[in-house]
C-alpha cells in the first residue's frame, strides 16, 4: 500500500511537469450523449444538457481548453484509462467499486434517488418483472431485491418494456423518468419509494490524474460557493430538485 | 472459496441453478471461466437446435428455388434475399417488435418474446436462408451423368431425390455448409448483445463477459475467455463436420476425396 | 435548414416532417451513411491485402511462416467479432502508443502500467493530446478499418488459400516444364488464376462485411445503427423543438432498405465481374462462354 502511494505521488509531481511543459493543455471530455437531461443529443446534433453547460462552465474556471468526446456507456470507463480522453462526465454516480479502478472529483449532483415508474398503480414492483438498464447500479438493486429483474441494453428500451406490458415496473434514475413520467399524460406514473442509490454524481478521473483532478474539484467549490451550480441544477432538473 | 464450489454455485447460473446473485467484488479466474462456460450452454443450444431446424428448412428452400415452378421459386428467392441481405442485428429488433404486438393479440405468444424461443426462431430462419442458399448453389453443380444414371435406374421423384440428388448436394455443399455451421455459432453471441432481454441475469457467454467487464472494467481478461470458449466450440464443429464430410464421401477414389477438401470454402 | 423552421410547432405535417429530416442530428445521420460505405471501400482493399499475406504464409515452405499463417487464420476465424471488436481497438490503440513510448521516451522512469490506467509520455498519445477533434476521429477510423480488415483479413486468407490449392497442378507443371522459377510461377501463373476459384468466397465475405457494419460503433465509430437509435428514441419536447415518440421501427426500415438494396447492387456487380473473369479460364465458366462464342 505504501508502495502504491509512493508510485501515486511521484506520478503527480511528473504529471504536473508534463502539464508545465504542454503550455495550453487540452482536456477532453468524455461523455455519453444519451442520458437527458445530463447530457443528450440536440436537434442541431451537437452534445447539451446538463453537464454541457456544467462543463464548459467548470473549464472556463480552471482555465483548461476543453473538447468534448461522445463514447458509448460500455466501454467509457477502459477507454479512460487507456488514454483517449481525460475525463467522464457522463451521470456517473460516485461508488465504491468504480472508485478502485478511477478517481472521482467531490459531486456535482447530490446523491440521486432511483425510482420505480409503471403502468398503473397497482403494479407489482416488489415481487413483480422490474425492468433496469445492463451493467447499471439499479439492475445490480435489482438482482438483490425480490423482483425478477429484466435487462435492457438502453434505457429507452426500458421504458419501452413497461410501456407494452412485457415488465412490470422500470427502474432507473428519478431524473431520467422525471419528464417521461411528465409528459406521458398518465400512461407511466411513479410507484414506490424513492430508493437512495451511488453516492452522488461525480466526473471522473484517472487516479493518476491528481492534477487535473485538484482543478476540477477547486471550480466545482467554487461554483457550489457562489450558487450558480444550484442555478444550473435547477434549470435542468426543475425546481423540486435537491440543491446544496 | 474454492473453484469446485465455484462451479457448483454458477456452473448452471445462466439456467436459473445455483446462487441467485452473481459475485460482485473480488473477482477470481475461476468465477470468470465458470460464468462464462455457463453462458455458453445458450450459445450451444441456440446454435445446436437452430442448425438442426434450419437443415430441413434450407433444402426445402433449395429446392424450391431451384423448382420451374413461380410460385414456389419467387417466395424462396425472396426469403433467402431478405435474411441473408440484412444484418442479423436489425432481425432481431424486428423480430422482438413483431413478437411483443402478436403478444396482445392472443396469449399464445407469450414465449416469443423471450430469447429461448423468440431468439431461436429469428436465428432458425436466418440459418435457413444463409444453408438454402449454399445446397442450392450445390443443387445446381450436380454432376448431369449422376441424374442421368438414376433416370436410366428407372427412379424418379422422391427416391430419385433422396437416393442420389439429395446425397450429392450435401456432398458438394459440406464444406460450405461447415462454414455457415461455424458463422451460426458465431452469431448467437449477439442474441443478448442487442436483440433480446435477459431475465434474471440469464444470458449467454457475451452477457457474462461483458458483465465481468463492467465489474472490473477490464476487457482484458472475460473477452480473450470468451474467445477461448469460441475457439473450442469452433474446434468441435469442425471436427464433427469433418468426420460427416468423410462419411459423405467415403465411396471416393482417394484422390477425387482430397480434391473435395480443396474446393474454395464459400463462407457465408 | 429552412427559413419556416424557426417554430417547428406551427406547421403542418409536410413542413414539419420537411424541418424534421434536415436538423443537425439528421445531417448526422446522413453523414454516417457516407461514412459507413467510405470504410467499405476502404477496408475491402486492405482485409484482402491481409488475407493475401495471410495466405502466402499459410503456403509458406517455410515450417514457422507457415505456422504462423495459419495460427491467425485460424484464431480469428474461431471468435465472434463482435468479442474480438470488444477488447481489441484498445489493446491496438495500447499497442501502438507503447511503441511509440519506447521509442520517443527512451528516459521515462515511470511504469506504464499502474493499477488500472495505461500512462505514456505525452509525445507518444496517439493523436497527440493537442492536436484537433478531426485528428483524433481519423485515427479513431484507421483503428476501426484496421480492426475489421484483420478480421476478415483471416477469412479472406481462408478464401485466398483455397483459390491458391485450386488452380489445377498442371498449370504449374508446365509452367516448371518451361522453366519459370517459384517466384514466376507464383506471380504471372497462380495468382491470375486463382481469382476466379476465389471469387465466390470473397463475393461472400463482401456480404458479410456490408453486414458486420452494425458492430462500428463498438469500435468508436457513430454509425447508421447508433444514429438510428438515437434518433428513434423518445424525445421529449424539454430537449428537443421535434417531439415523438418511439420512432425506432422507421429508422430501422430505412436501414433495412439500405442494406437490402447494398445487398442487391453488389449482387449484380459480382455477377459481372465473375463473367469477366470466366473468361478465357480452364473451368465450366469459361468453357461454356468459350461454346456460346463459338
Amino acid at each position: 500500500m505504501k508502495k502504491l502511494i509512493l508510485t501515486t505521488a511521484a506520478l503527480a509531481l511528473s504529471a504536473g511537469m508534463a502539464f508545465a511543459a504542454g503550455h495550453s493543455q487540452t482536456v477532453r471530455m468524455g461523455t455519453e450523449g444519451a442520458y437527458p437531461p445530463y447530457n443528450f443529443i440536440n436537434d442541431a446534433g451537437e452534445i447539451d444538457g446538463f453537464e454541457r453547460e456544467l462543463g464548459d462552465e467548470l473549464c472556463k474556471r480552471a482555465e483548461l481548453t476543453c473538447e468534448w468526446v461522445k463514447n458509448d456507456w460500455d466501454s467509457i470507463i477502459p477507454n479512460l484509462v487507456s488514454g483517449n480522453y481525460d475525463t467522464i462526465i457522463a451521470g456517473m454516480s460516485i461508488t465504491a467499486e468504480r472508485d478502485e479502478v478511477i478517481d472521482f472529483t467531490q459531486d456535482y449532483f447530490p446523491p440521486t434517488a432511483s425510482a420505480y415508474a409503471a403502468a398503473s398503480d397497482a403494479a407489482d414492483w416488489e415481487n413483480g418483472v422490474v425492468a433496469a438498464q445492463t451493467a447499471t447500479i439499479q439492475a445490480g438493486h435489482i438482482a438483490e431485491s425480490g423482483a425478477a429483474l429484466v435487462e435492457f441494453a438502453t434505457p429507452e428500451e426500458t421504458v419501452a418494456a413497461v410501456r407494452n406490458g412485457e415488465a412490470d415496473a422500470v427502474f432507473a434514475d428519478r431524473d431520467y423518468l422525471a419528464p417521461l413520467v411528465d409528459e406521458s399524460g398518465g400512461a407511466l406514473v411513479f410507484i414506490g419509494p424513492d430508493v437512495p442509490l451511488g453516492g452522488g454524481v461525480g466526473m471522473g478521473l484517472r487516479e493518476s490524474d491528481t492534477e487535473l483532478k485538484a482543478k476540477f474539484d477547486a471550480a466545482i467549490t467554487s461554483m457550489k460557493a457562489d450558487g450558480t451550480l444550484n442555478t444550473l441544477l435547477v434549470k435542468w432538473f426543475g425546481e423540486g430538485t435537491a440543491t446544496y | 472459496m474454492s473453484c469446485l464450489q465455484t462451479i457448483q454455485d454458477y456452473g448452471l447460473r445462466s439456467l436459473g441453478f445455483g446462487e441467485r446473485l452473481l459475485p460482485r467484488s473480488d473477482f477470481t479466474l475461476c468465477e470468470h471461466f465458470t460464468l462464462i462456460g455457463s453462458g455458453m450452454i445458450w450459445n450451444v443450444y441456440f446454435g445446436v437446435v437452430a442448425l438442426a431446424g434450419g437443415f430441413f428448412l434450407a433444402t426445402a428452400l433449395a429446392v424450391a428455388k431451384a423448382s420451374n415452378a413461380w410460385w414456389l421459386r419467387k417466395p424462396a428467392e425472396w426469403f433467402i434475399f431478405i435474411f441473408r441481405g440484412s444484418p442479423l442485428f436489425i432481425q432481431f429488433f424486428f423480430a422482438y417488435f413483431l413478437f411483443l404486438s402478436l403478444k396482445s393479440v392472443h396469449p399464445i405468444f407469450d414465449p416469443f418474446t423471450a430469447a429461448w424461443l423468440g431468439a431461436l426462431i429469428v436465428l432458425f430462419f436466418n440459418t435457413a436462408a444463409y444453408s438454402g442458399e449454399i445446397f442450392y448453389g450445390a443443387l445446381r453443380s450436380i454432376p448431369k451423368g449422376d441424374v442421368e444414371a438414376a433416370d436410366a435406374y428407372g427412379m424418379a421423384g422422391w427416391p430419385r431425390f433422396r437416393r442420389i440428388i439429395w446425397p450429392t448436394m450435401l456432398r458438394l455443399a459440406w464444406p460450405a455448409y461447415t462454414n455457415e455451421a461455424i458463422f451460426l455459432f458465431h452469431a448467437t453471441a449477439l442474441v443478448f448483445f442487442s436483440g433480446f432481454p435477459a431475465w434474471q441475469q440469464r444470458g449467454d457467454a457475451l452477457y457474462y463477459a461483458s458483465y465481468f467487464a463492467d465489474k472490473t472494467f477490464n476487457p482484458f481478461v472475460p473477452y480473450p475467455i470468451l474467445a477461448f470458449y469460441f475457439i473450442l466450440l469452433t474446434l468441435v464443429i469442425t471436427a464433427g463436420f469433418g468426420f460427416v464430410n468423410r462419411r459423405l464421401n467415403r465411396h471416393l477414389p482417394r484422390d477425387q476425396r482430397r480434391k473435395m477438401r480443396f474446393r474454395p470454402n464459400l463462407i457465408r | 435548414m429552412f427559413s419556416y423552421c424557426t417554430d417547428p410547432d406551427t406547421l403542418g405535417q409536410i413542413r414539419w416532417l420537411s424541418c424534421f429530416l434536415t436538423t443537425g442530428v439528421h445531417m448526422s445521420f446522413y453523414m454516417s451513411f457516407l461514412k459507413v460505405l467510405f470504410l467499405l471501400a476502404v477496408t475491402a482493399p486492405v482485409a484482402l491485402a491481409f488475407g493475401f499475406v495471410g495466405a502466402m504464409a499459410a503456403r509458406s515452405r517455410l515450417l514457422p511462416v507457415s505456422l504462423m499463417g495459419k495460427t491467425y487464420i485460424a484464431v480469428v476465424r474461431g471468435v465472434p467479432d463482435i468479442a474480438f471488436f470488444l477488447f481489441f481497438v484498445i489493446a491496438l490503440d495500447q499497442a501502438f502508443e507503447y511503441i511509440r513510448h519506447k521509442v520517443l521516451c527512451p528516459d521515462w522512469d515511470q511504469p506504464i502500467r499502474q493499477g488500472s490506467d495505461f500512462i505514456v509520455c505525452q509525445a507518444a498519445k496517439l493523436p497527440l493530446g493537442t492536436d484537433p477533434q478531426w485528428m483524433h476521429e481519423t485515427y479513431g477510423f484507421i483503428l476501426a478499418v484496421l480492426t475489421f480488415a484483420i478480421v476478415f483479413g483471416a477469412f479472406a486468407a481462408n478464401v485466398l488459400f483455397g483459390g491458391m490449392q485450386a488452380v489445377p497442378r498442371a498449370q504449374l507443371e508446365t509452367a516448371e516444364a518451361y522453366g519459370l522459377n517459384p517466384g514466376q510461377i507464383f506471380w504471372r501463373i497462380l495468382v491470375p488464376q486463382m481469382w476466379v476459384y476465389a471469387l465466390p468466397g470473397l463475393s461472400n465475405l463482401w456480404m458479410v462485411l456490408i453486414k458486420a457494419t452494425p458492430l462500428l460503433f463498438l469500435l468508436g465509430i457513430e454509425d447508421i445503427v447508433y444514429w438510428a437509435r438515437e434518433l428513434g428514441g423518445t424525445k421529449t419536447a424539454r430537449f428537443s423543438d421535434y417531439p415523438h415518440g418511439d420512432w425506432r421501427m422507421w429508422y430501422f426500415f430505412a436501414l433495412l432498405v439500405f442494406y437490402l438494396l447494398m445487398t442487391r447492387v453488389s449482387e449484380v456487380v459480382l455477377e459481372r465481374l465473375m463473367t469477366r473473369l470466366s473468361h478465357g479460364q480452364a473451368t465450366t465458366g469459361g468453357e461454356a462462354q468459350r461454346r456460346a462464342a463459338a
